[in-house]
């Protein structure tokens, strides 16, 4: 691979039709490399979650070329889309989103069982060690509704990582949890990137967290400021 | 993705609505059970009302039609041979109801592979006499064994001894109609006049009750020894020949085939007896019709508890799919919830339907009619455990397919942002 970039967006564009035409999106070029720790900030309404939709293949229409691995997205068909989602993209919501039927240790396998790449003893021996990186171990056999705000937050974390993927993107991840979650869970992303070489893209209107990602794109009305 | 991640996935769906499933499976259950019921109860009904006829009545009748001859001696002449001839008022000649050589068709019969058995048979008409009034009657000549064996004769015997028409002279079997006019008991002498004029005294050794009262009151049945006696005719007298065959389907292609190859008239019973066919299929697609109505009704029924398990699960779904999993993979998990509704329900419906049936089975029922049975009938055939188990997979596949398919299509962005 002669670049070592891993997300790349070029000339979105993207329009609401409710009922009269709003852009939302306008001319959104950028990308991010291997390693990278990115945070996208910018006021609320502004288009962060909507860009970031796209940018995680689940919203397909847009105009302009998204690029993942290097390898346009252009054409793809859902099914191809979602196996690129489970294998490449990690996700973290403002809401947690844990499936309340299950434990958390099958929570954070889930994805897993349908990349259907390691075996059922790896797998939970992967989501196990994740659990006991983020200091969750403990909760591993409690149902995921039973779980306190900021436990649940690092359990998607973990969720989005037993794939191993080229990016973890995170709409607003610490928008829901107090301060002292929202600084452990900026800790365990400081990790992932020093230590486990991971790949963040961070959408967040917090910008004492933004300020201490390695690079921040600031967007206003549609558009990334230069 | 492995099936079994699919179903363990759907299970837990399905557990966390676990009251809801159970009743959709419940209404499964009861459908398949009450179309097993009502199919084996039906079924077993015509059985038993074919039976009242079919039963007795053999495959194939070998006799000899009194009828005109087919050509008359102008058909024969040389010289109206060109001419179209009309002759009317043709009388029958003086043929006889005597099957010729019957003994040696009858030997002949049996040595075929397609015929379960042969019986002889003779009818007499008779007068039973009641002091100074006449009353009209009939009287079958027949060999007690083989009519017993091929026509369950015994079944219908409902007083005295049936073998003893064979072991007492001159002994007769009174349908249970005409012993009640003329007021006899068994062990009784009664006298009958035969067409011929001739009197003749019998003895009774038995009832007789077809279930059928038209029959009751003028069938009666002798011993064929007895019979040829009364009509004056040697031993070699035969008007009948009973053949009952090992498949009855095969009578209308055979029937013809004796009536070549012996020279007598042959009828099958399905042209005998058409109409029993007819209302027995009626009542079949009748109830055909209600039990599949049942199952289609239980269908609705989960494709009711499905869609609401979908609006409810509509976070599940979103964030199965934003992290990878396809709308076919959704779809196979919404399929998986409701068949697996389809399958508990059938295999319980199918337990049921059994009981529910042995339950009718034990239920008395005695009618003077049907002097052979003792509670309702029921026919369990497996083809309605087969046909009920089958079509409910089917509805509850169709059931929950059009509802999975909703799921599948379900977009996560417009549910993520909703929050
Ligand atoms: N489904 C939609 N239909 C119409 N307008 C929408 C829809 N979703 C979002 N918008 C609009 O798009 C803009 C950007 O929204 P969003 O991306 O959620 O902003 P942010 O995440 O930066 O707060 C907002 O003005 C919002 O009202
Ligand atoms: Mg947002």
């Amino acid at each position: 691979m002669e670049n070592n970039i891993v997300l790349e967006a070029r000339a979105i564009y993207k329009s609401f039709y409710d009922p009269v035409k709003i852009d939302v999106l306008k001319d959104i070029s950028f990308n991010v490399k291997r390693g990278e720790f990115v945070s996208v900030i910018g006021k609320s309404g502004c288009g962060k979650s909507t860009l970031l939709y796209i940018l995680s293949t689940m919203d397909t229409d847009y105009q302009g070329e998204l690029l993942i691995d290097n390898i346009s997205m252009h054409g793809k068909s859902e099914k191809e889309l979602a196996a690129i989602r489970n294998e490449k993209i990690g996700f973290v919501f403002q809401f947690h989103y844990l499936l309340n039927e299950f434990t958390v240790l099958k929570n954070v396998m889930l994805p897993g069982f349908k990349l259907n790449k390691y075996n059922e003893a790896e797998l939970e021996s992967r989501a196990l060690s994740l659990l006991k990186d983020l200091g969750i171990e403990h909760l591993a056999h409690k149902m995921a509704h039973k779980i306190s705000g900021g436990e649940k937050q690092r359990v998607s974390i973990a969720r989005a990582m037993i794939n191993d993927p080229l990016i973890i993107m995170c709409d607003e991840p610490t928008g829901n949890l107090d301060n002292s979650n929202t600084d452990m869970v900026f800790d365990i992303f400081k990790e992932l990137t020093e230590v486990y070489h991971k790949t963040l893209l961070v959408v967040t209107h917090d910008m004492t967290f933004a300020q201490n990602t390695q690079r921040t794109i600031e967007m206003e009305d549609g558009r990334i400021v230069p | 993705m492995k099936t079994r991640h699919i179903t363990e996935i759907a299970g837990a769906l399905l557990l966390a609505r676990w009251k809801q499933t159970l009743v959709a499976a419940v209404g499964v259950t009861f459908s398949i059970a009450l179309f097993i019921t009502l199919l084996g109860f039906m079924e077993g009904l015509n059985q038993l009302l074919d039976g009242l006829v079919l039963n007795r009545t053999p495959h194939i009748r070998l006799y000899n039609d009194i009828r005109p001859s087919d050509y008359q001696p102008i058909d024969l002449s040389e010289e109206y041979k060109q001419y179209y001839n009309f002759v009317s008022s043709i009388k029958p000649a003086n043929s006889r109801k005597e099957i010729h050589n019957a003994q040696r068709i009858i030997e002949d019969l049996r040595k075929d592979p397609l015929v379960l058995g042969v019986a002889p048979k003779i009818t007499a008409q008779v007068f039973y006499n009641l002091g100074n009034v006449d009353v009209n009657g009939i009287i079958n000549g027949v060999d007690v064994e083989q009519e017993t064996k091929l026509f369950s004769f015994s079944d219908y015997v409902t007083q005295g001894n049936y073998y003893d028409l064979k072991n007492v002279a001159n002994s007769i079997v009174l349908g249970i109609g005409a012993a009640n006019t003329m007021m006899a008991k068994v062990g009784d002498v009664i006298t009958v006049t035969t067409t011929e004029g001739e009197q003749f005294t019998l003895k009774v050794v038995g009832f007789f009750q077809s279930g059928i009262s038209e029959i009751d009151k003028t069938q009666s049945y002798a011993s064929v020894a007895t019979t040829q006696k009364l009509l004056g005719e040697s031993s070699n007298y035969i008007s009948d020949i009973q053949v009952k065959l090992k498949n009855m389907d095969l009578a209308p292609s055979l029937a013809p085939q004796y009536k070549q190859v012996y020279g007598v008239d042959a009828e099958d019973i399905q042209t005998a007896n058409a109409q029993f066919e007819t209302g027995s299929s009626v009542r079949s697609i009748i109830s055909y019709a209600v039990g599949l109505t049942l199952l289609i009704v239980s269908g609705f029924g989960i494709y009711n508890i499905l869609n609401m398990l979908i609006y409810e699960k509509m976070d599940t779904i979103a964030i199965l799919k934003a992290t990878g999993f396809a709308g076919s993979d959704v779809k196979k998990i919404f399929t998986a919830i409701s068949l697996s509704i389809g399958v508990f329900g059938a295999i319980a419906g199918a337990i049921f339907g059994f009981l529910f049936s042995k339950i009718i089975d034990a239920i008395p029922f005695n009618t003077d009619s049907l002097p052979t049975i003792e509670t309702y009938p029921i026919d369990y055939g497996v083809q309605y455990y087969m046909i009920a188990v089958l079509f409910a997979l089917v509805t509850t596949y169709l059931a929950g397919w059009f509802p999975a398919r909703k799921a599948s299509k379900i977009d996560p962005v417009e549910i993520i942002r909703g929050k």
